[in-house]
């Protein structure tokens, strides 16, 4: 492969393919993906689909999407904009060609703009002419007629060929960025192991793809040099997985069995069939009839001594509500993880959204107090899991775990952890012998302890109706109350066992960027760039938010101006101005069921700061 | 299950708080029964747990001392699966109403009979709401007057029994309030079965329902509008055991012993072990002038979800190279950072 000749090093570049749902462009986009990685750079990806599994073919709605960005150094965002757009049709260039830089790189299977394709697509008749895309770069491939070409003498049907066009592709993106096609090849191998013709097959077009990009010669290529990465051994994680294979850590160093009951439900379903899978370690998952049965389910595990959670998305959060309050009033330990998605309704199931973060924290019926804790980066929601697990086994409570659509499905490296650097979790499981009031409370956490049926001696009663310490329903109006402020109080002092708010960017700045869960990327890339421009300003982003930390009004009332970005209309800017009234908050927020760009970050930011 | 150990007897069983429930209400015969039927079985007495939705029935849990999970309306079949699933060892008792289990807790109730969850699942049958003071219920004759029903219901009942074979259930028995020891015999039964046992008991709430049952309770025609099946018995009933019960045309009928030739080997014989359901839902069915079915009335053997998982798990961990959570971390793709 020539390395030499007009290539020049480039410190990043966003990669975008895009094509009809069953084109396979989510396989291409993580197969060059992985290719990146094993060259050494820095990786996050984000699938971007439609929610119908098959939508009409050739049409807008049916288009499936797949960004990565790739780079030298750490890259904390999937990017805003791609600097090259891989179209299979009209309906992925008419979809996605606002998503590209201007005068970045287009390259479209110019054998599929036909004209009934381009009208299925919307176009009249120049896509180029009438989306303005004069200014671009456009490598006009005849990939389907070639990928045909080169399969000419193959046994393989017409419609098995055109399976192949997407490694042609691919082969195009390789010889752009100098990759080699080893990675990809080893993954048909393996993928096709019973079918060597097809593994045959994929690979020919995939090195076609190579030397077409080689012999036009069209743009430039470039590379992307290794990045400076910690030492250690890594692997690909999107935010699903690595939320299951959390509650296998916590399931291990708690030693109790992990039960998970949920429902399937876009985007969370990835998190009970990761488990479902892992029987190898015990996990119990039960697949139930809805919403309210996964909840209780769960709890009903949780009672008799596992590990439960529940996996979920905001409407079957929302079905959940009366399950938790259970939960909360027995004070069982459960998990549940709302992979949230745009809302309200069935809302915007595929896309991304924070909305879900009032209803985490108040949608239930009573004083009804849950932990919330959210992850802010794929990988990290393996710790997120880890640490809801912890939380909820130790205090006796439920806790909801927030992610969300970007996170769930979003990709990056991540270096391996060894469980030996993960603490033991002990729950307070009352033993056989010891006199056992179910709500008698440790002095210092206010948790009661955990007798698991089958314990000799400690048969009790819990419940959903009022109680007072021994477990006996109680009607009494003074021991409600108590009730309801120890269940409380309780809760609060989490506080005592969570890590301390932490500033990053430029701490001597007047200036706060606040955001939560999802969102840390693009925050804290907007950050650092706006730094470098000139301007001083920190990032606080939360990851622990009920209770939150102890340090968060020392640390906000250190700014002459806080800026709260999230992707809702003001839920948690709204959660802190009545938590910390003397402070003045400004806002920034989208709900478009997309992530944050950088580039409106930064944008909104500086208007901001303007307006004064 | 056969942790046996020092007899317990009911006595074990009686909670120290206060049982509630309406003076003359059927819950107190059916309380009895179930401590009865719990000490003759003398598991561990710890192994035992009782699991409730809502309702009059469900405050069962904190009425009985054993382990007790008083939950939320129609909710017990799933909490109790998860009980189940995550400790198949315990001895798990659901109490629910027609209420609880048939309208508001209908999905859950017809998938843990689906999936053989090994619960015994106690149905106290009032057709009424008693504790919210008396509305219809699911199990509600047609034309029931009642506080939301002023003008008689316009809608069919359930029966549950129908509702139980249809979702494929292994196990169903039927037993009424007043006959303890009927009930207790059925429970155990019920208990030791593997996988989810129905029992439906016909319970007389005197308050907001009285009589509900009188039909088939009443004193002097009891023995004609019953009918208590035994395995391996012939089915007759009346006060003479003159009656009995053939199929005729595909259909029950209901046969005088010693009319137009019938004999007692013309009368159709139990057998609540054979798979064809057909049979139990005709029995389970009846109504008048049939005579109502008592006792097992479907008993089938089937493996249970929480035995088919642990199975599962324990072949799948046999064959997996992965043992922990770093071996799984560590499996799949990787590569080094030097
Ligand atoms: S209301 Fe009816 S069912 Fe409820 S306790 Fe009283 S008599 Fe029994």
């Amino acid at each position: 492969m020539d390395t030499k000749s007009n290539v020049d090093e480039i410190q990043d570049v966003v990669i975008r393919f895009s094509g009809d749902s069953g084109d396979g462009m989510q396989l291409t986009g993580s197969l060059f993906s992985d290719t990146a990685v094993f060259s050494g750079n820095d990786i996050v990806t984000f699938p971007d689909y439609p929610a119908e599994i098959r939508a009409p073919q050739g049409t807008v709605g049916g288009v499936s999407g797949f960004q990565v960005h790739v780079g030298s150094s750490k890259v904390l965002t999937a990017g805003d904009f791609a600097d090259v757009l891989v179209a299979m049709n009209p309906a992925a260039l008419k979809a996605n060609a606002k998503w590209v830089k201007s005068g970045g790189t287009i390259i479209f299977d110019k054998t599929s703009f036909t004209e009934k394709n381009l009208q299925k697509a919307g176009y009249i008749k120049d896509p180029i002419k009438e989306d303005k895309l004069e200014d671009f770069k456009i490598i006009e491939a005849p990939i389907s007629e070639f990928t045909k070409n080169t399969l000419e003498n193959s046994d393989l049907d017409n419609k098995s060929i055109l399976r192949c066009k997407n490694m042609f592709a691919l082969g195009i993106v390789c010889w752009l960025y100098n990759k080699k096609l080893d990675v990809a090849e080893e993954f048909l191998q393996n993928k096709f192991k019973k079918k060597p013709q097809i593994v045959d097959a994929n690979k020919r077009v995939l090195e076609a793809g190579l030397n077409y990009a080689e012999t036009i010669q069209a743009v430039e290529r470039h590379i992307i040099a290794p990045a400076k990465i910690e030492k250690g051994t890594y692997r690909n994680i999107n935010g699903n997985l690595a939320t299951s294979w959390g509650f296998l850590a916590a399931s291990e160093k708690s030693n109790l069995e992990l039960f998970i009951g949920s429902y399937p439900i876009t985007p969370a379903t990835d998190i009970l069939q990761d488990l479902a899978l892992r029987k190898d370690l015990g996990v119990k998952s039960f697949q139930a009839e809805d919403e309210l049965a996964a909840v209780c389910s769960t709890i009903g595990a949780s009672f008799a001594g596992d590990l439960a959670i529940t996996s979920t998305s905001g409407p079957g959060l929302a079905l959940k509500t009366e399950g938790i309050g259970l939960a909360v009033m027995s004070e069982l330990p459960i998990v549940i993880i709302d992979v949230q998605r745009g809302g309200p309704s069935t809302g915007l199931p595929t896309k991304t959204e924070q909305a879900d973060l009032f209803q985490a924290l108040y949608g239930r019926n009573g004083e009804s107090p849950v932990v919330v804790i959210a992850a802010s980066t794929p990988s990290n929601c393996f710790n997120f899991a880890f640490e809801a697990s912890k939380i909820a086994l130790e205090h006796m409570t439920p806790v909801i775990l927030l992610t969300d659509g970007y996170l769930a499905h979003g990709t990056e490296p991540w270096k391996i952890p060894s469980m030996k650097d993960f603490p033991e979790i002990h729950p307070p499981i009352a033993k056989e012998g010891e006199e056992y009031i179910p709500y008698k409370r440790d002095e210092k956490t206010l948790v009661r302890k955990w007798a698991i049926p089958g314990t000799k001696g400690l048969e009790h009663t819990l419940g959903g109706l009022e109680k007072d310490e021994t477990g006996s329903i109680s009607y009494d109006p003074e021991n409600h109350e108590v009730m309801c402020k120890l269940r409380e109080e309780k809760v609060k002092r989490v506080e005592n066992y969570i890590p301390e708010l932490k500033i990053e960017g430029n701490k001597d700045a007047d200036i706060l960027l606040v955001g939560w869960g999802g969102t840390y990327g693009q925050l804290a890339t907007a950050t650092n760039e706006i730094n470098k421009e000139g301007k001083k300003v920190a990032l606080a982003h939360f990851n622990y938010i009920n209770p939150l930390p102890k340090n968060t009004a020392e640390v906000l009332s250190k700014f002459k101006k806080i800026i709260v970005c999230e992707l809702n209309m003001g839920q948690f800017v709204n959660y802190l101005r009545i938590k910390f009234p003397e402070f003045k908050y400004d806002q920034y927020n989208k709900i478009q069921g997309l992530p944050f760009t950088v580039v409106e970050l930064k944008d909104n930011v500086y208007k901001i700061l303007e307006d004064k | 299950m056969a942790d046996e150990q020092n007899k317990l007897t009911f006595k074990d069983f009686k909670s120290k708080g206060e049982v509630k429930w309406c003076p003359g209400c059927g819950d107190h015969a059916i309380l009895a029964s179930v401590q009865k039927a719990m000490a003759d079985m003398n598991y561990v007495h710890e192994k035992y747990v009782t699991i409730s939705g809502i309702g009059c029935s469900s405050r069962f849990p904190f009425y009985v001392n054993t382990y007790g999970f008083h939950t939320i309306h129609g909710r017990a079949g799933a909490i109790a699966s998860g009980a189940k699933v995550a400790n198949p060892r315990l001895s798990v008792w659901q109490i629910t109403g027609d209420g609880d289990s048939l309208a508001i807790g209908g999905n859950h109730f017809i998938h843990e009979i689906r999936r053989n969850m090994d619960i015994t699942i106690i149905m106290f049958n009032n057709q009424i709401y008693g504790l919210t003071k008396g509305q219809y219920s699911p199990t509600s004759p047609k034309g029931k007057i009642s506080v939301t029903s002023p003008f008689g219901t316009v809608e069919r009942p359930f029966q549950a029994g129908a509702l139980v074979i249809g979702a494929r259930g292994t196990f169903f028995a039927r037993s009424m309030d007043n006959k303890i020891n009927l009930t207790a015999e059925v429970l155990e039964v019920a208990a030791k079965h593997d996988g989810a046992s129905v029992v439906e008991v016909l319970q007389n709430c005197v308050i907001y329902n009285n009589g509900a049952h009188r039909y088939f309770s009443d004193k002097e025609f009891k023995e004609e509008r019953q009918i208590i099946l035994h395995d391996g018995e012939p089915m007759i009933f009346g006060k003479e055991k003159d009656k009995g019960l053939i199929l005729e045309d595909g259909k029950l009928k209901v046969v005088k012993l010693g009319e137009n030739g019938i004999s007692i080997d013309d009368i159709l014989v139990h057998n609540s072990g054979v798979e064809y359901s057909g049979i139990h839902l005709m029995l389970a069915t009846m109504e008048p002038p049939f005579p109502i079915a008592l006792g097992v009335i479907r008993n089938v053997d089937e493996p249970t979800y929480a035995n088919e998982l642990a199975q599962q798990i324990k072949d799948v961990q046999a064959e997996s190279k992965i043992k922990c959570v770093d071996d799984l971390l560590l499996s799949g793709k990787t590569w080094e950072v030097k």
